[in-house]
């Protein structure tokens, strides 16, 4: 396929589109960390005193950890002073009240990602919390689904309308203490989402944050907490973008969700962070802990991620399973191309009764692409009944590519059933040509296998979700396999 | 380097000047250099990700000889050790005996041995013609992971083992069994089987591992198989130590042009047993099978760790492990198989099955694939399950009682690796030895086909 290889390769070399960077004056603290920036955190959002203590002695903790060098990621030592850990578009008099307050720049910058904040734009159904560097700079539908009871703020707004439900759930399934990345959020993270739906309510529309960087040197940390009360059921949606820049930026985020009885959680990604150029320079670094509690019998939560953005990507969306009859979910679609890294995967722990999880993940690598998939799944002795099933594919588009398997099965309950399969090859040579006798240019062909492979995944997806998923596959794929 | 690790140290530092190949430079600078490597590694503890699920702290913390009792001479081993070894020799095999990790000569019958074929021991064969040896000792790549821990102590420590050289083209008809057998109590032995297989030749192997009357024993085993090319060796290791016994085993395999090497590891004894298959397919062509069932009931832990390096292109290599748990038993089982960069064609079988019988009973497993080209085939699959209870069902509605019902299911679950050995007089043995050890055995022995 020598011919068509060329065009695909511009293809791929194609600008990543949600590469600019918007002109606005910001309120941004001097890089460095210690105390005192998390006490001038803290104070500019006005924080309770327990927000404080909390984040005082997750850093306190987080002095005494290292670096986790488990992983299959390689990267220069990360300088924890270089970066400012706080920054936020300034605010006209005490932030913006409604979407007529927000700055006209950052309107027109979420409106080129595509994210529409004006409500009547919207696509039917899709609230949306957007977060901007460091903070919350809209939150729409806000009042319609108030009215149902649901809270749907910023984090920021959260801590100050709604402290004990903070309180109560913060930090109740990722503790301060939990890992390196996780503990340093814990202690300078700076806005994120919030929500909580009652009991019964079926939230009616999508839930939706959208994360961008836009600030240089800055780190980007937030923090989500979804509380699906009994009987709940919400579906959330996030994205993320990031300008291009030669060097590399931290990206170190926690999402707790928490599901009570008979309560559901759907929660999807499509990550597209700044991955760097072809050549492996600049990029975000995504350091994310993302952990699911089913706490509640009858509980259901289900990850579902596409992640095509970031120079290094290193997370694990995780359920445990501690109701009876809970079920956990992971879909997940990582490609890594040029020099991305990728080492993302999931881990189940059953502790309830017949409680079931499934696991299916796609990774694809190309050009230099390094992609991990690590997972555990760990059957309690108290895990009566317990069900699960991994499939874990890869498929290798060039031979400088990499693609891991590490999965963990950890059985202490002899009623338990586990499988799971995985299997590793090249686009299938034969699926190419059958295409292409069919009158199928390569790269659509290519396109097309590509998307085959990950139907099971994108089929989790909300409509919106699996087409932008689609495209970016397209995009970041063709002609890697010339 | 921690205190515990101080003690073995010391004595092993001590136990040099009995130890064969003295006076061999090489040699005395290699074991110096394992000592040293075991100075800096200690022994493996769960923080070592490839012992995250085996804790060696029983044998860290036991207190072993490391000569045996003077005065018993391998040679002149009692009538009952005689006859028990007589018992464990395979009709038609030829057999090569160790007695707490000495070689027997008068137990051993390797008269039928055709022409360009050595089969002699470690020790002797150091004393006699160490030239023959040097170039493969202590030979780096033999060795997936550096010399620490275990297989350090046994680089300067062993005493005896095994050298078997195939002339090229010669085939062995009849099996070479290598039968280890531990008499003597709170024994550590470091055993080295060093066998090369020159192009075209072809051989069957038993490596086994037996214990009568010994208890809290150590037996710390290397076996390194150079296979030729077009050569093929099987190597089937059969390990029913004592029920008190530690058991700590590498097989290192090197597999070049075309040749074949097929691994079978059984494993039913030992309270604690670890052991390591490392292949390296270094010239293409080259084809393994590594097959393996482990049986692990009352309060057993039995791991095995499995690496198949694919280094270059068009390698095959095919991989079945199943395992039965009972009681408090608990099996570890990690396959990694990496294909380097470059080796396109490659082609990896991986499959690891487990059943659970009992509320105690613990598996971890971890098949893992570590891919670094495109143009490969490669697939993995575990499961850890239970019996069906339709299948169940279905046997006591033919009249068979519960326990029978189940002990018929397991021992065909895991009677197929048995069948997956072509020598007929092993698989026999190994068959009965299946039924002996399978949980519940003996009341239902009468269903059994």
């Amino acid at each position: 396929m020598g011919k068509p290889a060329v065009r695909l390769d511009e293809l791929i070399d194609q600008d990543y589109r949600q590469g600019f960077s918007t002109m606005l004056e910001t309120d941004t603290v001097p890089r460095g960390l210690g105390e005192d920036v998390i006490r001038l955190i803290s104070a500019k959002k006005n924080e309770p005193e327990f927000m404080l203590d909390w984040r005082l002695r997750a850093y306190r903790h987080w002095l005494t950890m290292r670096e986790p060098q488990w992983s299959t990621v390689r990267h220069p030592p990360i300088d924890y002073q270089d970066i400012s850990y706080y920054s936020a578009p300034k605010s006209r008099g005490d932030g913006p009240r409604s979407l007529a307050d927000v700055d006209p720049e950052l309107l027109r910058t979420y409106e080129k990602l595509g994210v529409p904040l004006q409500e009547r734009e919207l696509l039917a159904g899709v609230a949306v919390d957007a977060v901007f560097d460091s903070v919350s700079v809209a939150t729409t539908f806000k009042d319609k689904l108030a009215g149902l009871g649901i809270i749907f703020c910023s984090f920021s707004e959260a801590v100050q309308e709604h402290p004990e439900l903070v309180r109560q759930y913060l930090g109740s399934v990722v503790p301060y203490s939990d890992n390196y990345f996780a503990t340093l959020n814990s202690a300078v993270f700076s806005d994120g989402s919030f929500c909580y739906i009652p009991p019964g309510v079926r939230c009616p529309m999508e839930l939706s944050t959208y994360f961008r960087i836009n600030a240089r040197n800055t780190g980007q940390f937030e923090r989500t907490l979804i509380i699906a009360d009994r009987g709940a059921y919400v579906s959330y949606l996030e994205g993320c973008t990031a300008p291009m820049r030669d060097e590399n930026q931290l990206h170190a985020a926690v999402v707790e969700l928490i599901a009570l009885d008979d309560a559901q959680i759907k929660y999807a990604t499509v990550q597209n962070w700044y991955p760097g150029d072809k050549d492996g320079k600049g990029g975000i670094y995504n350091f994310v802990t993302k952990r699911g509690d089913c706490r509640g019998a009858n509980s259901r939560i289900s990850w579902t991620q596409v992640e095509t953005g970031s120079a290094i990507t290193w997370k694990y969306p995780s359920v445990i399973l501690q109701g009876d009859n809970a079920v956990g979910e992971f879909h997940s679609v990582a490609l890594t191309n040029h020099y991305q890294q990728a080492d993302t995967g999931t881990k189940m722990i059953h502790l309830g009764r017949n409680t079931k999880s499934t696991i299916i993940s796609k990774g694809i690598s190309a050009g230099h692409g390094h992609n991990a998939y690590r997972g555990l799944v760990r059957v309690a002795k108290s895990a009566e009944g317990a069900r699960n099933y991994t499939q874990c594919d890869s498929l290798l588009l060039g031979d400088r590519c990499a693609a891991h398997t590490f999965p963990y099965i950890e059985v202490k309950n002899p009623t338990a059933r586990v499988e799971h399969e995985a299997s590793t090859s090249r686009i299938g040579e034969d699926q190419l040509f059958y295409c292409q006798s069919r009158g199928i240019a390569a790269e659509e062909a290519v396109a097309m296998i590509v998307n085959g492979f990950c139907k099971e995944v994108f089929k989790e997806l909300p409509m919106e979700f699996a087409v932008e998923a689609q495209k970016l596959l397209g995009v970041s794929l063709e002609g890697s396999i010339a | 380097m921690n205190a515990v690790a101080d003690r073995p140290l010391g004595d092993y530092a001590r136990l040099q000047a009995a130890l064969p190949g003295q006076g061999l430079p090489w040699l005395e600078r290699w074991r110096a250099e394992a000592l040293a490597a075991f100075a800096a590694s200690g022994y493996p503890t769960l923080r070592d990700e490839d012992w995250k699920y085996t804790s060696v702290a029983a044998i860290e913390n036991a207190v072993f000889d490391l000569l045996p009792p003077a005065g018993a001479a391998p040679a002149e081993v009692s009538a009952k050790l005689g006859a028990a070894i007589e018992a464990l020799a395979l009709p038609g095999a030829c057999l090569m005996v160790f007695v707490d990790g000495r070689y027997a000569p008068a137990l051993s019958r390797l008269d039928a041995l055709p022409a360009g074929v050595t089969v002699a021991s470690l020790a002797e064969t150091l004393a006699r013609a160490p030239e023959r040896l040097q170039a493969w000792l202590g030979r780096r790549q033999f060795h997936a992971s550096p010399l620490a821990g275990f297989a350090a102590l046994n680089a300067a420590g062993f005493a005896d083992g095994a050298y078997v050289h195939v002339d090229q083209g010669v085939t062995l008809a009849a099996p070479l069994q290598l039968l280890f057998v531990a008499s003597a109590e709170k024994l550590a032995t470091h055993s080295r089987n060093l066998i090369v297989a020159e192009a075209g030749s072809r051989l069957d192997l038993i490596e086994q591992h037996a214990a009568r009357g010994a208890a809290g024993y150590l037996s710390n085993v290397v076996s390194d198989l150079a296979v030729g090319p077009g050569a093929a060796i099987a190597h089937y290791k059969l390990q029913e130590e004592g029920a008190r016994a530690f058991h700590v085993a590498a097989v290192n395999a090197e597999l070049q042009q075309g040749s074949r090497f097929a691994s079978a590891s059984f494993a039913f004894g030992a309270a604690l047993a670890r052991t390591d298959i490392a292949v390296a397919l270094a010239a293409e062509n080259a084809e393994c099978t590594l097959d393996g069932l482990y049986l692990a009931d009352g309060r057993q832990h039995i791991d095995h760790h499995t690496r198949i390096d694919h280094l270059v292109p068009r390698g095959t290599s095919r991989e079945f492990y199943k395992g039965v748990l009972a009681g408090a038993g608990r099996a570890v089982f990690n396959g990694k198989v990496v294909i380097h960069e470059d080796a396109q064609h490659s082609d990896a079988a991986q499959s690891n099955r487990n059943l659970l019988l009992s509320p105690l009973a613990e598996v971890d497993t971890k098949p893992q694939l570590e891919i670094w080209a495109d143009d490969v085939k490669c697939s993995h699959g575990a499961t850890v399950g239970q019996l069906d209870p339709e299948q169940i069902f279905y046997l006591r509605s033919r009249g068979l009682a519960a326990a029978a019902a189940q002990t018929l299911l397991t021992w065909a679950f895991a009677a197929e690796m048995v069948e997956r050995v072509p020598l007929a007089a092993l698989r026999e043995r190994l068959d009965r030895l299946l039924r002996a050890r399978l949980p519940q055995s003996g009341e239902t022995l009468e269903v059994w086909p």
